[in-house]
Order: C-alpha cells, then structure tokens, then sequence
C-alpha cells in the first residue's frame, strides 16, 4: 500500500515521525521543495520514493530503508549509511554518503566535493563525475565513478577502493593507482549491476576502469632513533 | 649563597624541561606527543576568592538550610531533558584512549553521584551504556563506530567541534592502543597511528551546525538534548552561533583542559584559559537573552569545589570534568611510583596516556594492564570525589548565602590579580577596579 505526503501540507517532522513508526510499505514524498533531513534515521525496509529535490541530509543514518530520490540532492546526502539503498536521478552537493558504514548510494549524475569523506564500508556508484577530495580519508567500502574524478582523489586514504572510469585530474597525499586483480573486477561487476544505472551509463564494462588505493605511508609515524645509532658506534 | 651556585645556574629561557625537549626532538625527528593537559602556568580560577557573607548578606546554616545542586537540560525542546542531581559531569574521553573498565568506573561513580557521563571518540561501549544512568553520546568529526542506533541510546547527544587542549586539532590515537577491538569499533587497520579527522566531514559553520542538529533531533525524534562542545578559542562567537544553531547546552573546554593524545605545541600554545573563556561565553548568553536557558558547561582544569563554585558563579550552569576523574579513580597513584619510575616518569608526573602503558590500567587496552583496575573500586572513589566536590560547592555557596548554587554570582567574587580581574570581569581585591571596564 502507498501512503503520499506532501510537505507542503504535512511538516518533516510529521513525515519522519510516520517514517519511524513504519515497519514496511511504499511512501511517495511530494512537494519536497529542497527541505533538509527528509526521510533520515529509518531502521525498517520502508521504501520512499521523492518527488523532487531534497536540501541537506537526506537519508542520513538510513539502516535498511530504501530512499529514491527523483531530482538532485543537497549536502550530506546520505551521510552515515548503515544498510539499505539510496538513489538519486540527478546530481548530489558536497560530501555525498559521507562517512556511510554500510548499504549502496547511487548517484545516477555527478556528485560535488569530498564524496565518501571518511566512507566506513558503504558502496557508492556515481554515473557521472565526483568534485574534489573524493574519497578523503576513506577507511571502508567501495567509490565507483563512470565520469572523472577532480583533483586530490583519496587523499589520506585508508583501505577503501576507489574505481574511476574517465580521468582523474590528481590523486591526494598517499594514494596510489593499484593493480586490478580478478576479485576487484567482480567487486566492479556486481556493484554496476547493484546499482542498475539507467541505459546509456550502463555501457561500462569493468575492464574500463582503473583502481586507487592507499599507498599506506602514512599508516605510522616515522620515528627516527639516533641514540641507538650513536650507541651502535660505541659513541655517546 | 655559595660561589659553586653560578656554575650550577639554571637558565630560565632554556631550562631543563627545554634542553630535554631539544634532545629528544634531535633523537627522534618527531614533534612530542602525549596526554594531559596544559602544564605550564597558567591563570587559574585559584586567582578568584569568593567575599562570603558580611553585615549586607547574610549565610545559610551548613547542615539545616537547603543548597540545591540540581540542574536541567533541554527543557522544553527535548521530549526527555537531561535531570541532574549535581551541576558536575564526567567529560567525553574515549573508549580506545582509556579501557573499558576504566570507562565502566566512570559510569559507576557519576551514576552513583547522580550524573552523567560522556562517550568519546570510537563509539559507545557496552560497559559505559550498561553503567552510566544518563550518558551523553559524542557525535565527533571522525565519526569513529558512529551507529545512530547509540544515538538512539544515548540520553543527550554532544556535538563536538573542538576541545580545549587542541581547538582545530582532530585526536590521536597511537598504534599501541589499536587493538583488534578498537580497531574494529573504528574500521581501522589494526596497529596504525591514527589521526582523527579535525573538521566534520559534513558540514562546515554554522548554518550548516543548525540544519546538522534538526537532522539528529529528527533522527532521535526530538527525545534528548543536543549539546554543543568547542575549545575555548573565541568563545564569545562560538557561543553566540551555537546558541543560533538550536544547541541546548554549550561545552567550553578551555586551553588546560586535558586530552589522550595530542602535540605538546598544541597543548601548550593554543586556545585560552577556562577562567577567560567562562565570562565570554556568558556574554553571549546573556547578550541573547537565553543565560541559565541554554545551558554552559565549563572544562578545563576544574579539580575541586572551589573551581567548580567559581565557575558556576561566573556564570556556568555546570562543569565538567577529565584529568581529576581519571586522578580519582587512580591515575598517577602514589602506589605505583615504581612502576611509573620504570616508564621513565614518576607518580604524579606521568602523562604519556598515548602509549597505552599505563600501570593504572586506566589509558591502556592491554588487557593484562586494563584488568588491575577494579570498576566498582574505582567507581566508589569517583562518587565519594564527586561528593566531596558537591559539599565544597554548597559550603561555599552557603557562606555566600545562596540556596541554590545557580544563585552564586560574580558579585561574589574578588580577583587577586590584575589578569584574574580582567579575564573574569570581577574587581580586584579591595578595590571596585575591572581593568578595561567604563
Ligand atoms: C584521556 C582523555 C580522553 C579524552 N577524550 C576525549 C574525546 O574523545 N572527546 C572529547 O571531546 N574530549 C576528550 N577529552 C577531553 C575531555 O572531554 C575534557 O574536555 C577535558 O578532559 C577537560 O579538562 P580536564 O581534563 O582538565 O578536566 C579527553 C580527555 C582525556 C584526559
């Protein structure tokens, strides 16, 4: 059964609230206007479908809902992921599924800056390109991007992987292009799949892709001792 | 004095503590790291006296007349505001820098003190929920084990944008203390010197902090208070744009507040003392009409119930505290200074809370080390500190004639020095004089 809200009429704390105390069904959001928060902290397979386009934060913190936007996103678009899916048709702002723990985000357009900052295991698909600083700090998970990628990708990088399609303008502080082993290829394959892109993007095939990662350089600190080496020489 | 003394003459600009720091910098190529807070000397709220009664206020009998403590949080915009019975809380510190039965201690001693205590960076353990009564959960720019379902647990959430011994630093947690759970509870790999990121990863300024905090409070469906901790740098706009951003209560840490792990330079050199930060953040309050509504919790350096008097008068609601409930529940004991001396230090100087060694099993996650502090020991030496605290408190907010300590005001205090008055806006000793005031 499919429940409408519209926020023109209805508050966002209204629509969560209904959200929350939803175990299962279909919702469509209508009138959605930019608000920010829409559809954040679920924790049960609800699904919700947005008419339009969402301001900051949306889904964020989802744990198993489905979140399909159709229009763009604003920051932090599902930021700290659990479990569950998020789409959007269009593009997403900054920081899009920021420091996400788990479940798949997929961007049918290009994202901006810093997308998957601090990921923590989830799986983004970006159709189009990603802004700057992608991937920054990234500890877990995977960032797939058909289009190219803007300057400093992974910068600071931990063990997420990165798969770019197109160019990357530069990679940031210590990460480093890796080899594509057949492991990563299926990684590739089920995740463009996962994310059914529509036609058209779906023309990518794993192979095209190239892999970053991190170089782990800057894993410890670098600690020198000359008081051993003096020691060593039999000199004070 | 003896001619023998000139040769023996300690130069104050490259004193010992310098010459050992150029040494060890020349060994190993590294900037110092360690824990603690501020060590040198600084303007503390020791330079505040209380004036007590007189012929024009008259006191309140020590045993027989009521001195409430007690304190509420997010009152009104919270569906359950946070109750306490004392205005003394236990600061975030985090599972990882300190172990989970030194986490568990702390939840004992402010549950049974009647108040809470606080996550840290790495997320919510079990034993601190199962212990702590009212717990507040951080919600920090690492994000580290960040599960909205803690979120959900939690009784307020904190968000933090900075604390005292390093604002616009992130944390540190060294390879040593990365263990297979610490690591996991992070998605680290094991064994790294991890620095924490210093910046939220999804919002920056204030505009974004307000739409951040109607984000949690519809995640967590309006239930607890969202708090809002930053170090003391410019405490007075930090203040004012959280108070804006929809905080319910405001954290201010100032510069000798302590940390697990940190730069010695950042320690040492950045931000600005509790007893400067307090009266700025209280303009702002006041300045928008919402002082003693939106809460002000005072850190840094607070270590007795003077300290905490006094910043109550100047204007706080509450303090908060770290190094001295690690001090409580063992840290630096006396009884192990042979322990301490084998680490190189010695009981009461010891603060390489970083390197995970600690033979009071507090800083440490070696198991071995972690299972000699005794949780519900510690937890009783805590409550009796937070006790004694509290007495201090009411005695002093008696001898002022108070009957509740939030009615302890700045015209209850004198400064004993220059600095002391200006900082805390309250005149010097036997005369009406605040420097830089009309
Ligand atoms: C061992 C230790 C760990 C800390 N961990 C955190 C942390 O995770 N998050 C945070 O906001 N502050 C942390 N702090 C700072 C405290 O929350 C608090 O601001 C500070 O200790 C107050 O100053 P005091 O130690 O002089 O009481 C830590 C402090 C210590 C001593």
């Amino acid at each position: 059964m499919t429940t409408s809200i519209d926020l023109s009429q209805a508050t966002l704390r209204e629509l969560n609230k209904r959200l929350h105390e939803t175990e299962e069904g279909h919702f469509v959001v209508r009138n959605p206007r930019g608000a920010h928060a829409i559809a954040v902290g679920m924790t049960t397979p609800v699904t919700v479908d947005v008419e339009g386009s969402v301001g900051y934060f949306c889904a964020g913190m989802n744990m198993a809902g489905t979140v399909r936007v159709d229009g763009n996103a604003g920051t932090g678009l599902a930021e700290n992921i659990m479990s569950g899916l998020v789409r959007i048709t269009g593009n997403a702002t900054m920081s899009a599924g920021a420091t996400g723990h788990g479940g798949l985000v997929v961007i049918e357009g290009n994202a901006g800056a810093r997308c998957g900052i601090s990921m923590k295991g989830v799986d983004i698909v970006v159709g189009g390109s990603v802004g700057h600083m992608s991937a920054f700090m990234a500890q877990a998970g995977n960032l797939v991007v058909l289009g190219d990628a803007d300057r400093d990708l992974g910068d600071s990088i931990y063990e997420a992987e990165v798969f770019v399609r197109g160019k990357v303008a530069s990679l940031g502080s210590d990460c480093v292009e890796k080899e594509m082993t057949p492991p990563h290829l299926d990684t590739l394959s089920r995740l463009l799949e996962a994310a059914a892109l529509p036609a058209g993007t779906m023309s990518a095939e794993p192979s095209d892709f190239r892999l970053y990662g991190s170089a782990r350089e800057l894993y410890n600190f670098h600690v020198d001792d000359v008081d051993a080496a003096a020691a060593a020489k039999g000199r004070p | 004095m003896s001619p023998q003394a000139w040769h023996h003459r300690e130069s104050y600009t490259f004193d010992r503590n310098v010459i050992a720091e150029i040494r060890r910098a020349a060994n190993t190529g590294i900037y110092r790291i360690r824990g603690w807070g501020a060590k040198r000397e600084l303007p503390t709220f020791d330079d505040l006296v209380f004036l007590g009664a007189s012929m024009s206020r008259y006191p309140l009998e020590g045993y027989r007349e009521a001195c409430a403590t007690d304190l509420v949080i997010g009152e009104g915009r919270a569906e359950r505001p946070v109750r306490l019975a004392i205005p003394i809380t236990i600061a975030g510190m985090s599972f990882g820098s300190l172990s989970a039965q030194a986490k568990e201690a702390l939840g004992r001693g402010a549950t049974a003190a009647g108040t809470s205590t606080t996550t840290g960076d790495g997320g919510m353990t079990a034993e601190e929920r199962g212990h702590s009564e009212t717990l507040v959960c951080q919600y920090l720019p690492s994000r580290y084990g960040m599960n909205p379902d803690d979120l959900r647990r939690a009784d307020a959430i904190e968000v933090v944008v900075g604390q005292g011994a390093k604002p616009g630093g992130g944390g540190m947690l060294m390879g040593q203390k990365i263990n297979e759970r610490v690591a996991e509870m992070r998605t680290l790999p094991e064994g790294i010197d991890q620095r924490s990121a210093c910046r939220h990863p999804d919002w920056t300024g204030p505009d974004d902090l307000m739409i951040k905090i109607i984000e949690l409070r519809e995640i967590v469906d309006w239930q607890v208070p969202i708090y809002v901790k930053v170090g003391a740098a410019r405490p007075y706009y930090d203040a004012c744009l959280a108070i804006k951003a929809g905080a319910d209560a405001i954290v201010v840490d100032g510069m000798q507040g302590g940390t697990a792990a940190t730069q010695d330079v950042f320690i040492e050199h950045v931000g600005i003392p509790t007893i400067a930060a307090v009266p700025e953040s209280v303009r702002a309050l006041k300045e928008l009409g919402v002082h003693r509504e939106v809460k002000l919790i005072a850190a840094g350096g607070i270590r007795s119930g003077a300290d905490v008097a006094k910043a109550i008068a100047l204007g706080a609601d509450a303090v908060s505290l770290g190094t001295a409930a690690l001090i409580a529940i063992g840290d630096n004991d006396p009884a192990l200074d042979e322990q301490y001396r084998e680490l190189g230090s010695a009981a009461g100087f010891w603060e390489d809370f970083q390197a995970g060694n600690d033979p009071a099993g507090i800083t440490t996650q070696e198991p071995e080390l972690a299972s000699r502090l005794d949780p519900e020991l510690a937890g009783r030496r805590l409550a009796n500190y937070l006790q004694v605290l509290t007495l201090e408190l009411q005695t002093l907010a008696r001898a002022n004639g108070k009957s509740h300590v939030h009615n302890l005001e700045p015209e209850d205090l004198a400064a004993l020095t220059v600095e002391a008055a200006a900082m805390a806006r309250v005149p010097l000793a036997g005369t009406e004089w605040i420097p830089g005031s009309p």
